[in-house]
């Protein structure tokens, strides 16, 4: 055949962006400028010459894909490498957590399919026609809602971050990037209805003073909140960053408690029972409580505290040349906005304020940004997060001086980043 | 607007403001009823009273044959955990270095135990169980931990009874309880 018909045309198209894609795949996605990935180091960066100035990349000789080839969006194949990250060799996946690659991404916002998840049971397939959430206990009229019925109230979208409480834990071995270390953290775009509305529609008695919520999963997971945040900004949500719930979050409905721990903002949410106490599940008896030194141990601990992480350069990532660097992370409050987020390029000696990123908003991700110039020598970096109740994030030293090895929850330590001479960024408390 | 549209528009408003605490009528009319037999067939929750209980009973013996079938294969043949959660021993330990939490030596309540196998146990059947078996194997459960004798038979009132070791270890949040000083220059060393 000596002229190739469309079809063909478009399979040499579809190979030559299969080779790049898989040439793509060597060089680990991301390399931004003078900060890459240490897969990207390890790879040859034999960028196709004939792309190059002065000649005319092969994208530009051929029409690209046609409309409609994705119904559904995906990111560019060059990025397959920023997935969420899971751990290996568990013993078990129905009981277990995938963490946000958050060195990977710019902004607040993580993206749906990018997400942390933490499940109990596993993710259930619920279809959303058959779903129901019920309310009942002390109010006065208990009512049975559809996903439809929600829809109807009154709606409201608000940008909150969530995360959970075990992120990290108090003991080694202490994990190499930002996404081990914190990756139980997203923040997203919420839609739903305000709690306060639903729980007034039943009519709550005056002996109300929890609300018991249950999930539909296969754990029926169960965490009661107290009556004061159920009426200030409890939020039943259905979306999430403008599309629906994606079922890891919780499809069709899930509780959103802004800078409460992750356990409590149940996913799959199929019933709330209005109470004078606290049921003392499982879950916040035997798990999510934070044991001391001494043998107590603290039950009901909720809030989040201010917390903050540089997410570039960051652990894993490699500064290819001396010169300007832009350090750039992440803060966040479960009490209220960020005030201020102060870095220090000195191993602590010395700190200095970095910008936050407009708007600041309350018990949502914060991004803040420092110019810097790294002069080639070994460096450690790290941030720390000031909250509008003036609380300061602690070192990982002054929590376990207070809290101990086995806390297990609520660890909102710094987290030093080593920058080596060679440009390799490390964990500078492992 | 017509005045009396102007009227329900007012009456909107104030139920919004929620400015009548025991209002007879829904302020949106949205959702059904819910009925007692549909409360009583999805409420599973037991608090630590025991309140909520079904009806019913279990043995040691008993809770062991449904012990070995169903939870030994993760939680191990004597609840010292596998894939599942170790179950038993470490008392005493809370305090240390290695600390264990099991039902034994960390749940502050003995409901708390037959509330979470109903909903959540075994894992890869829940709500299987009978509640005769739940509160067998509840039984035993408590029997290895040494909180229940090998002949005895748990009920809703033998269970709600147990009074748990580390009940009285449970404090609340004390939280801000760690201080940064703060430090902008000539900072110490860090430790």
């Amino acid at each position: 055949m000596t002229e190739p018909t469309d079809a063909d045309h478009v399979h040499a198209v579809t190979s030559r962006r299969r080779l790049l894609r898989e040439g793509g795949a060597l060089m680990g996605g991301a390399v931004l400028g003078g900060l890459a990935s240490h897969a990207a180091l390890a790879a040859p960066a034999e960028a196709d010459a004939g792309n190059l100035p002065p000649n005319i990349p092969e994208w530009m000789k051929a029409p690209g894909e046609p409309m409609g080839s994705q119904l559904y969006g995906t990111p560019s194949p060059f990025e397959k490498g920023v997935v969420k990250n899971i751990p290996k060799d568990l013993p078990q996946y129905f009981s277990a957590s995938g963490r946000t690659p958050l060195q990977d991404l710019d902004g607040i916002i993580t993206p749906n399919g990018l997400f942390y998840e933490r499940h109990h049971g596993g993710v259930p397939a619920i279809d959303p026609a058959q779903h129901r959430l019920m309310l009942h206990g002390l109010v006065d009229r208990p009512l049975i809602f559809t996903m439809e019925d929600l829809r109807r109230f009154p709606s409201q979208s608000r940008i909150h971050f969530l995360e959970c409480s075990g992120n990290p834990v108090y003991t080694k071995p202490y994990g190499k990037t930002a996404s081990d270390l914190v990756g139980l953290l997203s923040c997203a775009e919420w839609t739903g209805v305000s709690l306060k509305l639903v729980l007034q529609e039943a009519g709550l008695q005056k002996a109300a003073k929890w609300v018991v919520a249950e999930g539909a999963d296969a754990a029926a997971l169960t965490r009661s909140i107290p009556i004061e945040k159920c009426l200030d900004d409890a939020m039943l949500v259905y979306s999430q960053n403008g599309e629906r719930l994606r079922p890891q979050q919780g499809y069709p409905l899930r509780l959103l408690l802004p800078g409460f721990e992750g356990n409590m903002n149940v996913k799959w949410l199929r019933r709330l029972r209005v109470a004078a106490e606290p049921t003392y599940s499982r879950e916040e008896t035997s798990k999510y409580t934070d044991l001391m030194p001494d043998g107590t141990a603290r039950e009901f601990t909720f809030y989040m505290e201010a917390k903050s992480i540089i997410t570039r350069p960051s652990g894993g990532q490699q500064l290819n040349t001396p010169g300007f660097h832009e350090i750039s992370g992440i803060a966040w409050s479960g009490h209220g906005k960020i005030k201020r987020v102060d870095v220090s390029v000195d191993d602590g000696k010395s700190w200095q304020e970095a910008k936050l990123q407009d708007p600041v908003l309350t018990r949502a991700l914060t991004r803040f940004r420092l110019p810097w110039h790294w002069d080639g020598q070994p460096a450690v970096i790290q941030s720390r997060a000031i909250d509008e109740t003036g609380y300061v994030q602690p070192t990982l030293a002054e929590l376990i001086a207070v809290r101990g090895d086995n806390h297990f929850y609520h660890n909102n330590a710094i987290w030093p980043w080593r920058i080596a001479a060679g440009g390799e960024v490390t964990n500078a408390n492992a | 607007m017509p005045t009396r549209e102007l009227f329900v528009a007012m009456l909107v408003l104030v139920g919004l403001a929620g400015a009548t605490p025991a209002r007879a009528q829904n302020t949106f009319g949205i959702g059904r009823p819910a009925t007692p037999a549909e409360i009583a067939g999805w409420n599973l929750d037991i608090d630590r009273y025991g309140d909520n209980l079904p009806p019913g009973s279990g043995t040691v013996s008993h809770g062991h044959e449904v012990f070995d079938q169903q939870c030994a294969a993760c939680h191990g043949a004597k609840g010292e955990g596998g894939v599942g959660d170790r179950l038993v021993g470490g008392q005493g330990t809370l305090a240390t270095e290695k600390p264990v939490r099991t039902v034994g030596s960390y749940w502050p309540y003995a409901p708390t135990l037959f509330d979470y196998i109903r909903r959540a146990m075994p894992q890869n059947a829940p709500q299987s169980l009978s509640n005769e078996d739940v509160y067998a194997v509840s039984a035993y459960i408590l029997n290895l931990n040494g909180l229940l004798p090998a002949a005895a038979t748990l009920d809703a009132g033998t269970l709600s009874a147990i009074k748990m070791p580390n009940r009285a270890m449970f404090v609340g949040d004390p939280r801000p309880d760690v201080k940064n000083p703060d430090c902008v220059t000539d900072c110490p060393a860090p430790k």
